[in-house]
Formats: structure tokens, sequence, C-alpha cells
């Protein structure tokens, strides 16, 4: 397999796996509220319809799009999706934006199913349609970038069939390893994962934009490499840029023993 | 029928807007200009590349920096990175 086979893999399971945690969350929190059944179901039919989607935008996408003209805009999406989510992760791994937390919005998310009107889980224990319903929105939402992810990086290197089988691995492996951990999803170091991702998307990007205009990278394939290399070593030096940007701490104002004893009062 | 045809529409047409532009239409813009600046430079490979590097460093700095919270202090690095 080449450099670029690899990289390609590595970046769409890591991507599909952010993604896949991420509607994990929702599916658990249905699958608690609303039955395991519908959960299931709908999670199911969502996978299946993306898994459509890749097979169905894609080979066309292959067989009928010229190479340098599916280079550039592909390139382009990809820039477009790398640079926001690197961005989105220097501003959480250097404290400008709070981090996700899969425990809190798995909490909210039982605390608004559970609220909503429905059927009596003890008396129908089979089909609820609005667990269905958010299971399979979950999952399609979230998925509907790694489709992007899949098919751009995939149509570009003409290896459609190996980022399908990548997301597919992702899906398998932490769908078993939500399922196993239950509800430990905010243990997953997300930051770290996206920020890895978009560092990939984004040297991908540059790369196919800049080999689909004419403008062919010194060592081809081998420059992937570099440019993550290069991509780590600027975001490393924007985080701490953006960390030196934060206002520091005020000093804690002196109580006098009065004051306290007024407060006590 | 038309009802729905029309929202579907509407929300394939929300999906690409937020995907592409959303809260960061900088990224967009640097993203579009990037392609143009490796078009004009296709014959020269070194100033290309070079250009092309250079345009995605700055629009990714630009864009972090324009997303920053004014507010934020350093408790709240410190208190993330505590084991």
């Amino acid at each position: 397999m080449s450099t670029t086979a690899v990289a390609l893999a590595l970046a769409v399971f890591l991507a599909s796996a952010v993604e896949m945690v991420e509607a994990l969350t929702i599916v658990l929190a249905t699958g608690a509220t609303r039955g395991w059944r519908s959960a299931i179901e709908g999670s199911a039919v969502g996978v299946g319809l993306l898994a459509v989607l890749v097979a169905a935008v894609g080979v066309p996408l292959v067989h009928y799009v010229p190479i340098a003209t599916l280079r550039v805009v592909i390139g382009a999406l990809l820039l477009v999706l790398g640079l926001s989510w690197l961005r989105k992760a220097i501003l959480r791994a250097s404290g400008h934006h709070a981090a996700r937390d899969e425990g809190e919005i798995y909490a909210e998310t039982v605390a608004r199913l559970r609220d909503l009107p429905g059927r009596d889980l003890s008396r129908h224990p089979r089909r609820d349609a609005l667990g269905f319903v958010v299971a399979f929105k979950g999952v399609l939402l979230e998925g509907m970038e790694v489709v992007l992810i899949v098919l751009s990086l995939g149509a570009s290197a003409h290896r459609l069939g190996l980022a399908a089988a990548a997301a597919a691995a992702a899906v398998i492996l932490v769908g078993s390893a939500g399922v196993l951990v239950a509800r430990q999803l905010s243990a997953i170091p997300e930051n770290v994962l996206k920020m890895a991702v978009g560092i990939m998307l984004t040297s991908f990007g540059v790369f196919w934009v800049a080999e689909g205009t004419g403008l062919h990278w010194p060592g081809n394939d081998l420059a992937v490499p570099v440019l993550v290399a290069g991509f780590f070593a600027v975001s490393g030096i924007v985080v701490g840029w953006m960390r030196s940007l934060l206002r520091p701490v005020p000093p804690p104002v002196p109580v006098t023993l009065a004051e306290r004893e007024g407060v006590g009062r | 029928m038309r009802d729905r045809a029309r929202r579907l529409a509407v929300g394939f047409g929300r999906f690409w807007w937020d995907f592409l532009i959303g809260e960061t239409p900088e990224l967009f813009v640097g993203t579009l200009l990037i392609v143009g600046a490796a078009f004009l430079l296709r014959h020269d490979r070194a100033a290309g590349l070079t250009a092309v590097m250079l345009l995605v460093v700055v629009f990714l700095v630009a864009s972090t920096y324009r997303g920053r919270d004014k507010s934020a202090t350093r408790t709240t690095v410190g208190r993330d990175r505590d084991p």
C-alpha cells in the first residue's frame, strides 16, 4: 500500500470515528429512554442510507468526471472542511472555546427525550416512532460529513473502496467500543482526534488543489506526510500563541475580618 | 407534494451553506483565493506551492484569531490540563 493510501485510510478512519462518537451519544441516549429496538433500527437505516449515498454519488464521480477537475473541486472541499475542523480544535485546545463534553450532551438528550410525550415503554416494549426518528436523524446528520470525506478522498485518489472500508471499520470499532463503555464516551479524547483529522484533511486538500491545477509536489505522494508534519507544527505554534492571548486571572480581592463578619450576618 | 419538494430543496441548500460557509465565511473565501492562486501560478512550481502554503497558514491563523473568546482567562486552560 502506498503512503497516500495509508494516510487516506487513516484520515477517513479518524474522521469517521469522531463523527461516530457524536452519533453514538445520541443513539445511546435514545436507546436508554425510548427503547433499544427503535434506536438500533433507526441507526441501521441511517447507516444504510449513508452507504447507498456513497455508492450512488461516488461511483459516477470516479468514472465520469475528469480527474484534474475532480481533484481541484474535491481539494477545495477538503480544505474548507479541514481548516474549519482545525480552527475549532485549536480554539478548544487553547482554552478559547469549551471542549465538547459527550457526558453532558448524553445527560441533556436523555432529559429532553424523557420529557417528550410518548408511549409507555413498560406496556409497549417493542417500537417507538420518536426513538427511531431521533436515532436515524442523529446518525444521518453526523454521518453526512463522513460521506463527504469518503467521497472526496476516495474519488480524488481513485480509492473509493478503501475509503469506504476505512469508514466502515471505524463505525464497527467505535460502535462496539461505545456499547461496551456505554456512558463513558466523555473519556474519548475527541478534540485530539478532531485536530488530527483537521490536519490530515487540510494536508490532502492542499495536495489535491495543487496537483489538480498542475502544480506537482516534489516527491509526489511522499509530500503528503511532509504536509501533515508541517501542519502539525503550525497547529502547535498557533495553539501556543492563542494561549498567550488569554487574559490573566485577576488577583483575589483581600477580604477584611469585618467584611467577612458582615457577609455572615 | 410541492411543499415537501420545497422543504427538501431548502434543507439541501441549508446543509451546503452551513457546510461551506456557516460561521467561517473567511475560510470559504480563503479557499477560493488559494485555488485561484494555484491556477495563476501553475507555470511556476516553486512560487505556486509557496503561495498556496502561505495562504493556507494565513487564513487558518486569521480565522482562529477571529474566533477567539476575548473574555476567556488562563484558568480555563490550566484546569483542563491538570491531571
